[in-house]
């Protein structure tokens, strides 16, 4: 099947019923979308299609055929992404490996709602666990996201939404 | 661009001194061993030439470095490798002998060392370290990471590295330049005297040829440039695009993925399995019998998952599986009838509590997973000369020496590559090697390159957790209110019986894990007659220190007792507490704090309450106060205020992220997380039903740091013990309801 990942098209061969997670870890080689549950509980595998933020561990890869697949890797070319520049500052991560997951799903956000109140983030952000409780500093960072990107509107190539 | 630190971050933190004076009492005990005679006698000077970086000084540090009272065998072979090199281009590399799993130490340990090279902070970069003997923890004497012990163990030991370093650049540079040493200075990365000017790279290679200087001069801490600075993570940029490596991540050349099938219950054994539908998977590749199950090997982690649940395997259940949690609490209540194994005791408790007012209650705590959020995993390449082991570990020289038992090889042949851990808390050190030595076996078994990856339900499943605890504690008050009698006994499976640090660790019965925090509780000095009991029943569970290990359940005993006890003496739980505990204590130093930044006393909003809990673990002080309101039957944490003295701090902002972390963690275990075994099969399996706390239920957490001279102590574990009995507390507070069972239910 064909599979769009990254504003890249991939030819690959696999099972109908195996999940994006799998195709993008051991197929296609990006392992910066992560397994946690394997069954959309914590959040660890949010990919986004066509701008929409997904649990890519539930997700045939073959329903996927003609939409665009965005991963943490193709978020931004250089770790620019709003969202990625207010993590960093406000040193978010700890472990950081549902962080992935974390920075998918507030871009996501973000693109749909450009300044969230905090029940929106509550909302937005409660389906991907983070065990090193990040979450504090996950709402402060979402805030200065969105005052980044109401400061200087998203130039990078971005392949999300 | 940064938004610039303010000099404290987030409004919560109080800054500590800006310059930590490290000359106190406490850290001097530590840190003197490190800094006192004949270190540079021991130290060696390695020039070595890397395969990318050109040459670059590295240090290693002896086997003396040590501390006194460490407790693990000797290391047997002189240190092979190093923490500091410098590449020609003024690049430093730090290596890093422990584990980041979170804890920030990918950050504030390579302060440590910066701070004493004076060398320009964007231009450092960070590794692990390989398993040798040289990375040994000075405590434990095996390379390893756990008990809070990170920052405290090394500091010495890094500064000396740090100034070592720095004392052979400035040689370097004034044989060049033909000037006295004492007239040189440095900064940034750069040595200067008068005019002359050179980088630390280009005096690399000429520093890595000198003598190790007698004299070694260690920083006075007023003129610290990191430590005590909050100093932002250097692993977020990869962390935040990907391209961190975890375990889980490690790709080597023709590797399988394995799945394996493990007992359903505890103690099972495999009599028999049949292959043949696994085989016929698209992509399974081989279905190998290893000791702890059935692997199914495929190309990839869908066809080895999909291969999995197509085995047939007939087990032998054994003992394990008349295993039910309701049953052993039961029998946990009549064991805390009797007096146990005496872990402490003073005076005449059955005496003083004969015909008293006897209060008395019982608390319990279940068995728990870690959970993770990256599932256990291994990848294990067997070549020729050795054996390649790929992952985040807490133990590598366990996990060395495990796997090179199981092939016959030494250890130096087994080199492991540590990755980032996604978590720990504990399960990534398991005595036992247990994730690894499994892996091994599948490679061994399979003749493949392997990378076992356990799903979440394996996890869940997989044992080795925080034990289930029941404590009985009963206590007479005096006229004055205060306990003039205490009984304690704590029934609940020993973590240490049967692994390596039995001996070390198990005193006349007593597992000091099993009753850390309440045979060493401050509140007994001035109780005239106490005393705490054990009792260690044994189960086929497998059971592991889990974050903060035994303070995970006495502090939530002790601390829910003493709040009882003040109500029933009619006293302010904060007053109460401030009685009990020793003037100038370190607790009383985080209450104090945290009471008045929580502004203790003052009026809540409707329907809210506070509770308040402290406890010290791994040498920290943690007081916290949660302010709780209960919506019918739903507990609602709002605000947690934490204080704590952790002594000397690297970096404040580590501090904050630690408190934050241990309340979440705690807060999961306070809240929601209980495993259940019915008739030996664990009932929970995933995050559905073993729920951890999420983003909407977060409080706002305000960390406050006492500034502090005295010993240095951890951070990654002592947030965790105070959470649940100040809910708890507060819960009461705000319900009349006491709640003694985690986790916290109103109905």
């Amino acid at each position: 099947m064909k599979l769009e990942v990254n504003g890249k098209q991939h030819e690959v061969d696999v099972p109908a019923d195996m999940p994006l997670l799998w195709v993008l870890r051991d197929v296609i080689g990006l392992t910066g979308t992560k397994f946690g549950c394997g069954m959309a509980q914590c959040g660890a595998c949010t990919v986004q299609v066509d701008g929409a933020a997904i649990r890519s561990c539930i997700t045939p890869a073959s329903a996927l055929a003609g939409k665009k697949i965005t991963t943490i890797e193709g978020l931004s070319a250089d770790v620019t992404h709003p969202v990625q520049r207010a993590w960093i500052e406000a040193d978010v991560v700890q472990c950081g490996y549902c962080q992935s997951g974390q920075v998918m799903a507030a871009a996501a956000l973000l693109a749909q709602k450009p300044k969230p109140t905090d029940a929106e983030i509550d909302t937005a952000m409660s389906g991907n666990i983070c065990r090193c409780g990040t979450y504090q500093r996950i709402r402060t960072a979402v805030h200065r996201a969105s005052e980044l990107m109401a400061a200087a509107p998203a130039k990078e190539k971005s392949h999300a939404a | 661009m940064l938004r610039e630190l303010p000099n404290s971050v987030n409004q919560g933190v109080t800054p500590s001194p800006p310059n930590p004076p490290l000359e106190g009492e406490g850290s001097k005990a530590r840190v003197a061993p490190l800094e006192g005679q004949g270190l540079q006698r021991r130290a060696f000077l390695k020039a070595t030439a890397t395969l990318s970086a050109g040459l670059v000084v590295a240090f290693w540090m002896p086997a003396g470095l040590r501390r006194a009272f460490a407790q693990g065998p000797a290391p047997a072979m002189i240190p092979p490798d190093a923490f500091v090199r410098i590449a020609p281009d003024s690049t430093v590399t730090i290596l890093l002998k422990h584990s980041e799993m979170g804890q920030g130490i990918w950050t504030s340990l390579p302060m440590v060392v910066a701070d004493e090279l004076d060398c320009d902070w964007s231009k450092v970069r960070v590794e692990h370290a390989p398993a040798a003997p040289a990375y040994a923890h000075t405590a434990f004497g095996m390379q390893m990471t756990g008990g809070s012990t990170s920052t405290w163990e090394s500091f010495g030991q890094l500064r000396q590295a740090g100034a070592t370093a720095r004392a052979l650049l400035i040689a370097a540079a004034a044989a060049k330049w033909n000037v006295q040493p004492v007239d040189c200075r440095t900064a940034k990365g750069f040595v200067t005297s008068g005019s002359h000017k050179a980088s630390y790279g280009e005096l690399a290679d000429a520093a890595a040829k000198l003598p190790i200087p007698d004299e070694i001069a260690l920083k006075d801490a007023k003129d610290f440039s990191l430590i005590g600075k909050p100093t932002r993570r250097l692993d977020s940029k990869a962390k935040v695009s990907g391209t961190a490596e975890f375990g889980i991540d490690v790709k080597r050349p023709d590797m399988l993925i394995a799945l394996v099938a493990r007992a359903p219950v505890f103690g099972a054994k495999v009599k028999s399995f049949d292959a043949a539908k696994a085989k016929a998977v698209a992509g399974v590749v081989d279905v190998v019998q290893v000791p702890s199950g059935v692997a199914v090997l495929g190309k990839h982690f869908w066809a080895a998952k999909q291969g999995r649940d197509a085995l047939t395997i007939d087990w032998d259940l054994g003992a394990g599986a008349t295993l039910n949690t309701a049953a052993l609490r039961d029998d946990y209540r009549k064991l805390a009838q009797k007096t146990g194994t005496v872990a402490k005791s003073a005076g005449n408790v059955d005496a003083a509590l004969e015909g008293a007012a006897v209060i008395e209650a019982e608390y319990g705590v279940p068995f728990l997973a870690h959970a993770p959020m990256e599932p256990l995993n291994c990848t294990v390449e067997i070549g020729k000369d050795g054996c390649d082991i790929y992952t985040g570990t807490q133990f590598q020289t366990m996990d060395q020496g495990t796997a090179a038992a199981i092939l016959g090889l030494k250890p130096e042949q087994v080199r492991i590559h540590t990755t980032f851990l996604g978590g720990g808390f504990g399960r990534r050190a398991t005595p036992t090697s247990d994730f690894v030595a499994e892996a091994v076996q599948v490679a061994k078994a399979s003749g493949k390159t392997v990378k076992v990856v356990w799903t979440r339900e394996d996890d869940i499943h997989g044992g080795y957790y925080r034990p289930m605890w029941l404590s009985r504690l009963r206590a007479a008050l005096g006229k004055d209110g205060k306990p003039a009698a205490w009984a304690h006994t704590i029934v609940g499976q020993s973590i240490l019986a049967g692994t390596p640090f039995e001996k070390a660790m198990v005193k006349d019965g007593i597992d000091s894990t099993s009753v850390e925090g309440a045979s060493d509780s401050p509140y007994l000095e001035a109780i005239a007659a106490h005393r705490v009991d054990l009792h260690s029943p044994a189960s086929p569970v497998t059971v592991l220190w889990w974050r903060s290990v035994g303070h995970s359940h006495t502090g939530f005993a002790v601390e829910s007792f003493v709040d009882e006890l003040a109500h029933a003496a009619k006293v302010d739980p904060l007053a109460y507490r401030r009685e009990l505990l020793p003037k100038n204590s370190r607790e009383r130093l985080a209450l104090d704090l945290a009471a008045e930044k929580f502004g203790w006393g003052k009026a809540l909003p409707k329907g809210h309450a506070a509770g308040v809990a402290v406890h010290a673990s791994f040498g920290s002080y943690v007081a916290q106060i949660a302010e709780v309101s209960a919506d019918g039957n739903a507990i609602k944490v709002h605000r947690v205020v934490c204080a704590i003295d952790c002594g000397p701090v690297v970096n404040p902002l580590t501090v904050e992220a630690q408190m934050q972390s241990g309340i979440v963690y705690g807060l999961s275990a306070a809240l929601h997380s209980e495993l259940t075994l019915k008739e030996g099969r664990i009932e929970q399996s995933n995050f559905n039903n073993y729920p951890v706390l999420r983003l909407n239920e977060m409080p706002k957490v305000e960390v406050y740091i006492v500034p502090s001279t005295d010993k240095m102590g951890g951070c990654g574990e002592p947030g965790t013990p105070p959470i649940a009995p100040a809910v708890a507390n507060a819960v009461f507070a705000a319900t009349g309801k006491r709640l003694r069972q985690l986790p916290l239910h109103l109905a």
